[in-house]
Parts: C-alpha cells; structure tokens; sequence
C-alpha cells in the first residue's frame, strides 16, 4: 500500500490531491448545511404547520416549537379532537440551499419592495463603486508612502510610529465624524473604508520593501545607479510582485469595512438590500446576497491572480508554493 | 613525519615567468590600497576587521586575496567597491582617490545578484542605461558580451531560467559592460559546484585574456586563488592583515594539470602554512575573540568494529 503523503509536515500535494481536498473545501460546509436542512431528525427544532386540525391559535403555514406541538397533538387526541398536523423545519432563519440557491436568481428578477427601492443589481453596483473609491484613494496614498518607508529608513521613522497607532483605531468609530464632515452620502462611506485599509497599507507595503535582496541594491550602486534612479530602477520593479500581492490581499481586507462603511449615514448598496430582506424574513435573499459579496470577491481575487502571473513572468513565488 | 618533497622555493621563477612579473609591475598601476583601516564599533566593542592594509595593483594583473575565515577579505573588496567606508587610509583608483560604488569598479557577488525582472539581455545593459551612453546601442554591446561568454541563445530569458554557473558568467560581464578599470570579484564561485566552478576559473582566464581589465578576486580556495592570480595576497584574520604578497611562479596559460607541477606544490605548501599558522597562537595571544574550537567527542558507540 503507498504510503499517503497527506499528513506529512509541509510535503506538496499529487495534483490530483489539490483538486481533491479544493473540491472537499467547499463540498465539507455544503454537505453540514444540506444533512441540517433535508434529514428531518438532525436538528430541525419546529414544525410546520399544514393543518392547525382543533387547535385553535395554529394557522397553516407557521412555525411552532416542537415540543408545544407534540402536545398539543396529545391534549387533542386525548379529548377525542383532530390533532394539528406538520412537518419537522428549521427556524425561518436557516433556508435549506435550494432556497438560497432560488434566491440567487429570483433575488435579481424581484422588483424593488418600495416604491424608492433599487434592484439588486443597482445596489451591488454602487457597492462595488464605494470599494473602488476607497480602495483606489487608501492605495494612491499608501502605496508610494509605503515604498519610500520601506526604502528609506528615514521615512520610515516619521510615518510607522503614528501609523502603528492609528491602525489600532476602529474605523467605524470614525462613522459619526465621517458623516459630520463628508455628508450622508458616498462620502463617509468610502472614508472608512479608507481609515481602515490606508494605515495597515502602508505598514504592509513599507515591509514587503524592506524585504528586497539588499544584495541587489548593492549590485545597482556598483554598475553606477544613482541615488534617484534607485528607487524606479531597483526597489520598486523588485518589490513589484509582491505588492501586487500584498494589494490583493488588502483589498480582500476593504470589502470587510464595506458592510460597517454602508450602514453609516443612509444605508446602501448591498447592505441596504440585506437590511431590507432581513426585515421582510427573507432569509434565502439574505443568503443569497452575503454569498454574492463572497463570489464577487473571491472572483476578482482570482482574475487579478491570473493577471499577475501575466504581468509578472519572472516572478516564482505563486509557481514554488 | 618528514614526508616532504625536496621542492623548489616557490620564491624560484622560471625565466619566463621572472620577465612576465617585470613587464606587469612595468604597467600603470590601476589600484593603490596605503594603509587601509577597518574598525566595526559595535556597543561599546570595537573589533579592528582590517588593519594597516597596502598593496598595489597594475594594469591587467589577476590578483587573488586569500585568507581563512574572519580575516575580513570581504571587508576589504566592499571597501575597494565602495560599499563600506574606511576607518583610516585610502583606496586610490589610478591616483584618484575612491568615494562611493562606481561604474568604474565592477563588483561580481557570491550570491547571484541578477536582476530577477530584467531578462539577461537587460540585465546586461543596465550599467549601460543607469550611466546614460549611447542607449542606440546598448542592445548591440549587451549582445556582444553575451556572444562572449557564449550565453547569445539566453539573451531574452530570464535570470530564474539560468543555471548557477550561467548566471555568473551574466553577473561578470553586466560588470564588464561597463568596460570599468578593475573588476572586483567576492567568491564568486563559491556556490558553485566542483565542475561548473573549474569550467568557470578557465573560462575567466578567457575573458580576463581578450579584455583590458585588472582583477581583484576573493577566494578562500587555495587552488583557485593559484590557478586564476598573478599575485596572492595572503591576509591573516584578528585583526586582518597582509602577511605575504606571493608572485606565483607557475607560468601562464594555466592548464588544469599544471597543479601537480612543483611550482603549484611549493605555492600550496607556502599558501597552508601562512594560513594554518599563526591562528592558534594568534588566538591565545589576543585572547578575546571567541574561536569556534571542536571539543575531542566520547566514544557514543558499543560497537566493535571499528570504521577507521
């Protein structure tokens, strides 16, 4: 019998066992989540009602604990009366993955519930459209204030020590002063999600600098690079894959503000629709549309790690792992 | 246990040679290093890594610097390199005195220090565009100098494509491309294999041969240091220092064989006993800096047959 590799300490993988345990990693949470909804003895506190039979507070179509219905079925056959009839469900807030599933689709092709309402596609967008904002004002300044931190000790010294402490700051908690300055609107929304990705940013990026072969700068200086060509020339094409990792990974990190940043002022985008549906006990859209903010993230993810072995050819980190 | 070969001093020079060592020190002389000093201040410890260093290079002239570990070789090339500063003394390249890295002074790294985004071809023509001349034509030398150590086939790939060996031969000549006056070399063999690293000596003799360049080359391979240099300079470590500016006799062009002749065996012998003497007693005289020193080891083994 060969012998299996999976529990050796840091030994790669068959292919065929990557794919494996990648498929596994989905199918595990959705088998749990099936096995609760459709076996009717695992969990499956209430009953559903179809027919409230003698008992007269029971309608059609309700949610009972099932402890309350199993006796009121004993009290009525006891006076010789019609027992309720159900069947074993789980609370309203746990859909079976076939509803979630429907809701994916019926979520997009429901009319707004209000008369101001927006469709599902309007409040993903303008989701979208406030990480972008945010994500792209966090990087303008982060970037190049991380790469000269990161190269320059000196800079160093005069941005990590307040940015150590500012990164400690919840960013929500900056919501109120966010909407006092910047409005209701998309302003505040975007500020936040600034506060919380900029000042991490910049640590993250000013490391991922430091990292650079100190070797390779010394090669430059002796083929007669010069102090202003070093940084365009040297640090920041050596530094470049990496940063672009480190940028996917916070932008991973900005779509957790997104939630936080919408509920400040008027609620939008995504949240607003989640708030609403929750509101009217459609859970399945609740599902759906947290699912989506998982599928859209993960896909871009996905698009920019194809794109970065493009743009990066020489790079052999993501090739070696 | 006199088992010794009655050899020629290696102080003896065939005619050849003698007349090959005064036509060098005819030349120009490239480098003046006048009574260089290296002082690390750690804390409130000084450890002196160099001290009172002077020699003196010509033109075209292979110079090998050998010495066992701590002797502060690579200090003294970073120096030459312009990558750390002197405490005390100067580094003169052709009578101007050194300040800083420069184009002038090419520098080949033990580790491989390839540009990793820059395929070998840029790689090559870095030095050539950070000093901005003749960027029309940069391509062309780029190509030329790879022609030269046969690496034309690899000019568009990149530097992770290369074996160890290959990425050398592009360090040196993205050193040379700069056509500097000297090349300084830190072991760059160092992390080769036995074979590629003495395909690599006789192939820089090639290069060293066809171009107008003087070499500075750290090694801490005796064989190497004889078969590439026309002088060793031998250093001794705490605190480093020249003990012996050696001519070597054997004549040139070298040939792997050549390292059983007498001149060879008598450089060897000579090299070994200034670098094995001198460290213990030195150690004890100076008393501080910690030695690494391999205790005697208990037997741990019952077993019987002995393997030696």
């Amino acid at each position: 019998m060969k012998r299996t590799k999976w529990f050796q300490v840091r030994k790669p993988l068959s292919p065929a066992s990557r794919t494996l345990f990648g498929i596994l990693s989905f199918v595990v949470p959705l088998t749990i989540w099936s096995l609760v909804s459709y076996v009717p003895w695992i969990w499956h506190p209430q009953v559903l009602i179809s027919n409230p039979g003698s008992v007269g507070y029971l309608k059609p179509g309700m949610r009972a604990n099932r402890a309350v219905f199993e006796q009121e079925v004993e009290t009525a056959i006891a006076n010789g009366a019609a027992p309720p009839e159900g069947r074993p469900a789980n609370p309203v807030y746990l859909p079976a993955p076939h509803e979630v599933a429907t809701a994916f689709y019926t979520s997009f092709t429901a009319a707004p519930e209000t008369r101001d309402g927006v469709w599902l596609h309007e409040s993903l967008w303008h989701s979208i459209q406030i990480i972008f904002w945010g994500f792209l004002i966090s990087s303008l300044i982060g970037v190049p204030l991380g790469i000269l931190s990161g190269a320059y000790p000196a800079a160093a010294r005069m941005t990590e020590p307040f940015t150590e402490f500012f990164r400690y700051l919840p960013a929500p908690a900056f919501g109120a002063l966010a909407v006092a300055i910047l409005g209701i609107y998309d302003g505040p929304k975007i500020a936040i999600i600034v506060i919380g990705t900029l000042f991490q940013q910049i640590l993250i990026i000013a490391n991922t600098t430091r990292q650079l072969d100190v070797a390779l700068v010394e090669a430059a200086l002796t083929l007669g690079t010069k102090r202003r060509q070093m940084l365009p020339r040297v640090v920041i094409p050596g530094v470049l894959p990496n940063l672009y990792r480190d940028q996917r990974i916070l932008l991973g990190w900005a779509w957790t503000y997104l939630i936080v940043a919408e509920l400040i002022g008027t609620s939008t985008g995504i949240t607003w629709f989640i708030t609403q549906q929750a509101r009217y006990q459609h859970f399945a859209n609740v599902y759906a549309a947290i699912m989506m903010i998982g599928i859209i993230g993960l896909g871009a993810d996905m698009a920019l790690a194809k794109l970065g072995t493009r743009l990066f050819p020489w790079d052999r980190t993501e090739a070696t792992s | 246990m006199d088992s010794r070969v009655q050899r020629p001093s290696y102080l003896d020079q065939a005619q050849a040679v003698r007349e090959r060592f005064d036509r060098l020190k005819a030349r120009d002389v490239i480098l003046t290093v006048r009574n260089l000093g290296k002082v690390f201040k750690a804390r409130n410890r000084e450890t002196v890594a160099l001290r009172d260093i002077s020699f003196t290079t010509h033109r075209r002239e292979f110079l090998c610097v050998v010495g066992p570990s701590g002797c502060g070789k690579s200090t003294l090339i970073r120096i030459l390199a312009g990558l750390d500063e002197q405490t005390s003394g100067d580094v003169l390249l052709e009578g101007k005195p050194v300040a800083g890295p420069g184009r002038d002074r090419g520098m080949v790294f033990q580790g491989y220090t390839l540009f990793p985004w820059l395929t070998v071809k840029k790689n090559v023509m870095f030095g050539l565009e950070v000093n901005n001349d003749g960027a029309t034509d940069a391509e062309a030398q780029a190509r030329q100098w790879l022609d030269l150590v046969g690496l034309e086939k690899f000019a568009d790939a990149y530097p992770y494509q290369l074996s160890g060996g290959m990425k050398q031969r592009v360090a040196i000549v993205r050193a040379l491309a700069n056509q500097p006056r000297i090349l300084l070399m830190d072991e760059p063999f160092g992390a080769l294999d036995a074979q590629t690293r003495a395909r690599m000596q006789a192939h820089l003799l090639e290069i060293w041969r066809k171009i107008d360049i003087t070499i500075v080359f750290i090694t801490h391979d005796l064989d190497e240091a004889i078969f590439l240099a026309d002088r060793i300079l031998v250093l001794k470590p705490h605190p480093g220092e020249v003990q012996e500016l050696i001519e070597v006799p054997v004549p040139r062009p070298r040939r792997l064989d050549q390292c059983t002749t007498d001149d060879f065996m008598a450089t060897r012998e000579r090299l070994e006993e200034l670098i094995h003497r001198g460290q213990p007693d030195r150690d004890d005289a100076e008393g501080a800096p910690e030695v690494d020193h391999y205790p005697a080891l208990t037997r741990l083994t019952d077993v019987t047959d002995n393997v030696e």
